[in-house]
């Protein structure tokens, strides 16, 4: 079979509950009132399907995958269909046995989030309390030998700190150090002047990235996730529409990616209903945006649309109002007018403290 | 002949993949997969057999030595260089252990 449509990655998100309230969180905004998470046996099927897909990548996601009191089912099935399975997680609620039984069972690796490197400031972002436990987990993952990625989201709070956050990285270890600049979707796009950093801060902490990638090369891998905002073209999303991922968001909703649901008058089939291999090969929502069939202009006719696939069809549509549109992160688009007022207004806002909202609904609290 | 590039390999390094790095097979393609956290290479025959060689016990030469046999028909030079070339694209992406 042709592996030009090939999902290589399950991203499970398995719950949107979390103990935390990022205001830059990548759930959608209304993620409180989506329906019941889909149950411990249906998630067992749906990673049998997708390992029969190809998919050979899990990612354990949320909101806060911890909460599922039944990870250790799902670890253990993932283990037993060799897929890779990483756990990305807050840290939080989590325990070292825990963990050891994670770690028995076959996990992969861990990837823990902080807001911060400075405990007051990363408790402030994350709404509640849980610097110091990041810190335990992430030494918790090491004392198991097992493979920890420190992952940090990037914005113009925090993206000063990018020394602190490298050292940081350095002290406990990392085998990988993720810094992600924010992707302005859900809360973040809600929060963007809260969030988005002025060019003279995103350069600093590139020149500061691109040193240490050198110095640590062989020891660490460092990542450095360039906003689109900021750059001349856009992303390739996903690596293309419905090429390689497969998201299955909390309430069963088979996607192509995280915020696709929000993309109005598209269907997408929950695997409840439909087997995971019918959705990625037939369904209308996978199939929407394959191909370069309805790409429109400028894209059509530029050399870079089989690179970049017109880019994010969230980050169209949640910004011009059509989800056909180029993605206007790209210069060449005729919207890209949104995103140079975006950056003109993070100019003007410099060190000018900006109301945020934090992500709200149902938490850990109320789960 | 004078080495016109200097190697990054040593001859006698017994490199080993980083606990990170689980290699498996891929029965949809027939090929070996290297994966590791959010990534993952698809490796032709000769990465394959190098791969599987990475166990912290196989020197580099004997690396070399092993694919010599199997492709008589490729010069020693070209066996080097494309044992070289795969080691350090492992290291530089922190896939290996015991390397110089």
């Amino acid at each position: 079979m042709s592996n030009k449509h090939r999902p290589y990655t399950l991203i499970a998100e398995l719950t949107y509950r979390c103990p935390l309230r990022c205001f830059y969180c990548s759930n959608p905004l209304d993620f409180a009132s989506r329906g019941a998470e889909i149950d411990t046996d249906t998630w067992l099927r749906v990673f049998q399907e997708a390992e029969a897909l190809g998919v050979v990548q899990l990612s354990l996601t949320g909101g806060e995958p911890l909460l599922r009191d039944d990870l250790e089912l799902l670890i253990g099935q993932a283990s037993k269909l060799e897929l890779y399975t990483n756990l990305i997680t807050s840290g939080i609620p989590l325990t070292f046995e825990r963990l050891a039984r994670f770690r028995a069972l076959g996990l992969n690796s861990v990837q823990v989030s902080i807001q911060s490197t400075r405990s007051a400031e990363s408790d402030r972002i994350a709404g509640a309390p849980s610097f110091n436990r990041k810190l335990e987990a992430m030494q918790w993952v090491k004392a198991l030998e097992l493979p920890l990625t420190m992952n940090i989201v990037l914005h113009r709070d925090n993206i000063d700190e990018i020394h602190a956050v490298i050292a940081l990285a350095e002290r406990v270890s990392a085998d990988r150090l993720e810094l992600a600049n924010a992707q302005y979707l859900g809360w973040a796009l809600a929060n963007r002047a809260a969030l988005l950093p002025t060019r003279e801060q995103l350069d600093q902490a590139r020149t500061i990235t691109a040193d240490a990638k050198v110095r640590l090369r062989g020891k660490m891998e460092v990542l450095f996730v360039t906003p689109d905002y900021y750059s001349e073209y856009p992303k390739s999303c996903m690596d293309g529409w419905g090429r390689r991922f497969i998201v299955v968001n909390p309430e069963g909703l088979a996607l192509p990616c995280h915020l696709a649901q929000t993309l109005p008058g598209l269907h997408f089939d929950n695997v409840k209903h439909r087997r995971l291999a019918d959705i990625w090969h037939h369904s209308t929502g996978f199939n929407h945006f394959r191909g370069d069939g309805w790409l429109p202009d400028p894209c059509r006719t530029c050399d870079r649309r089989t690179i970049d696939f017109g880019g994010c069809r969230c980050q169209a549509f949640h910004m011009t109002g059509n989800a056909v549109a180029t993605d206007p992160a790209c210069s060449l688009s005729p919207d890209h007018g949104h995103v140079e007022s975006a950056r003109s207004q993070a100019t003007r806002l410099a060190g000018v403290p900006v109301l945020f909202e934090y992500r709200t609904g149902r938490g850990f609290a109320r789960a | 002949m004078l080495r016109m590039i200097t190697r990054v390999t040593d001859d006698t390094a017994r490199p080993r993949l980083s606990p990170k790095v689980r290699l498996r097979f891929d029965r949809r393609t027939g090929r070996s997969l290297l994966l590791y956290p959010e990534r993952g290479l698809e490796l032709n025959e000769t990465a394959t057999e190098i791969a599987h060689r990475c166990t912290g016990e196989s020197t580099v030469a004997d690396m070399v030595q092993h694919l010599a046999q199997i492709y008589a028909d490729v010069s020693p030079g070209d066996i080097t260089r494309e044992v070289d070339d795969f080691l350090t694209a492992l290291a530089d992406r922190g896939l290996l252990r015991n390397m110089p």
